[in-house]
């Protein structure tokens, strides 16, 4: 009852104009489509992209995005018109940013669920077992965080080698140690409620006891670290194929994208520009349904 | 100490380094060469040794040599070290001197237009891969303005040539500090006794800046330590996009040439950098707030 009033008091009036700013205070709606959108391009990419992402024309290198009409008037050799302009080995921008999402995507999202389940699993240990398993799991956890991570990352492009399964596993190995921190917290107060006492009593196995009694209360909390922390993933996915040592050439990515036209900001600005702007609104898109996650679900977690 | 060993493991998991270096012919080393070039690194010896032998060499002073040039690595870092520290340190500075008064003001002026630009400035600050911000900026300033150097020739330094990669690496720390002294400020404006401050007529300044600034001040403070290691990520990018002759530019031409031993002393030196400014950090918490002690 009390809420309902509360919702009426807080859309003010029939006014559908209200309404709908009041929705949108509510709601990520702006993130949320973004998000939404980017799932479909990453997922349709075949359908939609224009081009072939990673076919090169020559002749149409560095060719400028469609609104330069004069551009491709004094240029009549050059094959089509680009949307977003070709890079500077004549391949579509706007296919490989579709492309790009494709991978991008993929690789954050495989390392998050294995970061997430790794830190969780971790955590989950570390807080029901306590004492010595407690104290090495904490320890890792913290020796990882002073470790620098993105340098650690170019040890080991060199050593293991840059492809996809090693991007995964270095973003996964950034991803863990967040979940690891907070579920060991929360393990901590649950650990102590009468119903787990119980279901020791009734002799439950702890591994039972983990998954079946104190998981479900750490959900929130994984999730809500989960969709804060995946933006972060995006920036330093692409941060490590701008330098090079992620996925390898001719696999379009963000950070190659950026990459490719670095040399030629005076002739294509249009290769690196629309790349970081995807990158931006991505992750921007991401942090504010993570915050939105957060006050809605585990207002506690404010310095994460 | 447990960081030494992840970065050796890290510098050892393909087992023998040499075939990074050397490629299938061995540049017409015979094998007895080989195994002399082995055992002078310390190769041929099994791994937990190979470790001993590293950190060892590390505590004597002995950072080891550059696997392409044979210089000693301790010389490069010293050439390379100044450049690097001097553009982190004037970022911080730029960094809280941005993020602090924004963050304050925004608290203070919750939901003017001032709130709003400064929430998008650290909203932006924290979504745009700095090694982007850091090209567009080339691109605007430089390409299109020409207004400031795109990068750094020679040794020909000025002041301009610092203005581009400082902002740049100041920008996501700056909003950082900004959000958090804007959340910091408005749990303290809303507490008891700033109210009783302001119930008993307490000029609006003195109660921003005397009551509710300084004790508002120590979240973004604890934060400082955090930012370090964002640091790292923030320099490679800035030095990388604007050839800046720093370690973090060495640690990333490493890679290029398969330098194992220059990149793990480098990483190794980044690791001690956090842990010693990390301790700092704690000491200046401790004082700052005697509510914190640590045993």
């Amino acid at each position: 009852m009390a809420e309902a009033s509360q919702e009426t008091a807080l859309s003010g009036g029939g006014n559908p104009f209200t309404k709908a700013l009041n929705a949108f205070r509510r709601w990520p709606i702006v993130s949320l489509v973004l998000i939404f959108i980017l799932s479909f391009v990453a997922i349709f990419a075949p359908l939609i992209s224009p081009a072939d992402p990673i076919k090169s024309n020559i002749r149409d290198r560095n060719a400028p995005p469609f609104w330069y009409g004069q551009w491709y008037e004094e240029n009549p050799k050059v094959t089509k018109t680009y949307i977003l302009g070709a890079d500077p080995i004549g391949r579509d921008v706007l296919s490989r940013l579709i492309y790009g999402a494709r991978v991008s995507m993929m690789v954050v999202v495989v390392a998050m669920v294995s970061g997430t389940v790794i830190g969780t699993g971790l955590g989950l240990i570390a807080g029901y077992a306590g004492g010595i398993t407690d104290e090495i799991i904490t320890r890792i956890v913290d020796i990882w965080l002073g470790l620098p991570f993105i340098l650690l990352a170019l040890i080991v492009a060199i050593t293991i080698g840059a492809g996809l399964l090693t991007m995964m596993g270095l973003l996964a190995a950034t991803a863990w140690t967040p979940f690891v921190r907070n579920v060991r917290g929360e393990v901590l107060t649950l650990r102590e409620r009468d119903y787990v006492a119980l279901a020791r009593v009734a002799g439950a196995s702890p591994l039972r006891i983990l998954i079946r009694h104190i998981l479900p209360g750490v959900t929130n909390t994984v999730l809500v670290i989960a969709t804060l922390r995946i933006g972060q993933l995006i920036l330093t996915e692409s941060f490590l194929s701008f330098l090079g040592a992620g996925i390898p050439a001719p696999t379009p990515t963000w950070g190659a994208i950026i990459a490719d036209g670095r040399e030629y900001l005076r002739d294509a600005w249009w290769v690196s520009v629309f790349a970081g702007i995807a990158i931006g609104l991505t992750v921007l898109a991401l942090n504010f349904f993570g915050d939105w996650m957060r006050d809605t679900f585990d207002p506690r977690l404010r310095q994460v | 100490m447990g960081a030494t060993i992840i970065i050796f493991a890290a510098s050892r998991v393909l087992g023998d380094p040499t075939v990074l270096f050397l490629p299938e012919e061995g540049y017409g080393l015979d094998a007895a060469e080989l195994e002399a070039a082995r055992a002078r690194l310390h190769l041929d010896k099994p791994v937990p040794l190979q470790y001993a032998f590293w950190v060892a060499d590390i505590l004597r002073g002995d950072l080891g040599q550059d696997l392409g040039d044979r210089h000693p690595i301790s010389s490069k870092l010293r050439d390379k070290l100044p450049p690097t520290l001097r553009l982190a340190v004037a970022a911080y500075i730029i960094s809280t001197l941005i993020g602090i008064p924004l963050g304050v003001l925004s608290a203070v002026k919750r939901g003017s237009v001032w709130d709003l630009a400064g929430r998008t400035f650290a909203l932006l600050g924290q979504a745009l891969p700095i090694f982007w911000v850091g090209i567009l900026g080339i691109l605007v300033f430089a390409v299109w303005l020409q207004l400031l150097p795109a990068g750094t020739q020679g040794e020909g330094f000025s002041l301009k040539h610092y203005v581009l990669p400082t902002l740049t690496l100041a920008w996501f720390p700056a909003a950082g500090y900004m959000r958090l002294m804007r959340s910091a400020m408005l749990d303290v404006l809303d507490s008891e006794y700033v109210k009783l401050a302001r119930a008993k007529g307490v000029g609006a300044n003195t109660i921003i800046w005397k009551h509710a600034f300084k004790n508002a001040a120590i979240a973004p403070l604890t934060f400082s330590g955090l930012l370090l290691a964002g640091f790292v990520t923030g320099s490679v990018s800035v030095e990388v996009v604007f050839g800046w002759p720093g370690i973090a530019r060495l640690a990333v031409e490493a890679v290029q040439t398969n330098n194992l031993t220059t990149l793990s002393v480098i990483t190794l030196m980044f690791t001690l950098i956090y842990v010693v400014m990390n301790f700092i950090v704690d000491l200046i918490y401790g004082l700052i707030d005697p509510r914190i002690r640590y045993s």
